[in-house]
């Protein structure tokens, strides 16, 4: 499905852990849900797995859209990986 | 109902003026009965911080509070509405966040903007880092259960 690169873009400690602010990444067609993204991408190296080490916390938005860890991915240009907010 | 408007959102390194920033929204209009505004400022925390520094989600950042609007708007009889969000280091005293919500009576405009605030802390995509006085870095601010909570009170109304 998802054969083109997709954007993936990180913010605060989730940025900082990973070390980089955003990439492209080719996403393999088992990876649907956000959930499923979360896994993968643990799957690729020390970094993200300190990162993602509690996946239940990451909060993800596609498009600049919130989104639930059961949405699929489906379509996404951007996809954005970050903690809870604390603004205002 | 009042005729639809669209709401002022602003995300911003500069400061901004909250006199200006009511007289923008009522000045020449005869309908306003009430303004509220909200401002949030940087805390020194008992004076252990020097800085905050706001990161924030370009493009996100405006949408996200343009729907949170979007929705006061529908809410409450609102004749204006502005929310101004800052980013970048920000020195304790100095504003961060500023909400001014303008209706024909108080109720509508403390109501909208208790509720903008209560969302924009929740969903809009910003994050807090502290930097200390004795020039460490506190690491980021943690999200409080009791702002969602403040969020998830609206929905039962």
């Amino acid at each position: 499905m998802t054969e083109h690169p997709t954007k993936l873009v990180y913010f605060a400690w989730v940025r900082e852990r990973i070390g980089r602010a955003e990439e492209d990444v080719a996403l393999p067609a088992e990876v649907e849900t956000v959930s499923d993204l979360l896994q993968w991408l643990k799957g690729r190296g020390e970094e993200y797995e300190n990162a993602l080490q509690y996946p239940d916390v990451i909060r993800v938005a596609i498009d600049h859209e919130h989104v639930e860890h059961r949405e699929r991915l489906a379509g996404a240009r951007e996809i954005a990986l970050f903690p809870p907010m604390t603004g205002g | 109902m009042p005729a639809s408007f669209q709401p002022d959102i602003r995300i911003q390194r500069e400061d901004f003026d909250v006199n200006a920033e009511i007289a923008r929204l009522s000045e020449g209009r005869a309908d306003i009965g009430a303004v509220v505004t909200f401002s949030g400022l940087c805390r020194d925390e008992a004076g252990a911080l020097s800085a905050l520094e706001l990161e924030h989600y370009p493009g996100m950042a405006e949408a996200e509070i343009s729907r949170i609007a979007a929705e006061a708007i529908e809410r409450w009889p609102l004749l204006g509405l502005t929310a101004i969000h800052r980013f970048g280091k920000i020195a304790p005293g100095e504003n961060i966040v500023l909400v001014v919500a303008a209706s024909s009576h108080r109720q509508a405009a403390f109501e909208a903007a208790n509720f903008l605030m209560d969302y924009l802390k929740s969903r809009a995509p910003f994050w807090k880092k502290e930097h200390r006085v004795d020039g460490s870095t506190g690491g980021w601010v943690d999200a409080k259960e009791a702002d969602d909570q403040a969020a998830a009170r609206w929905k039962s109304r």
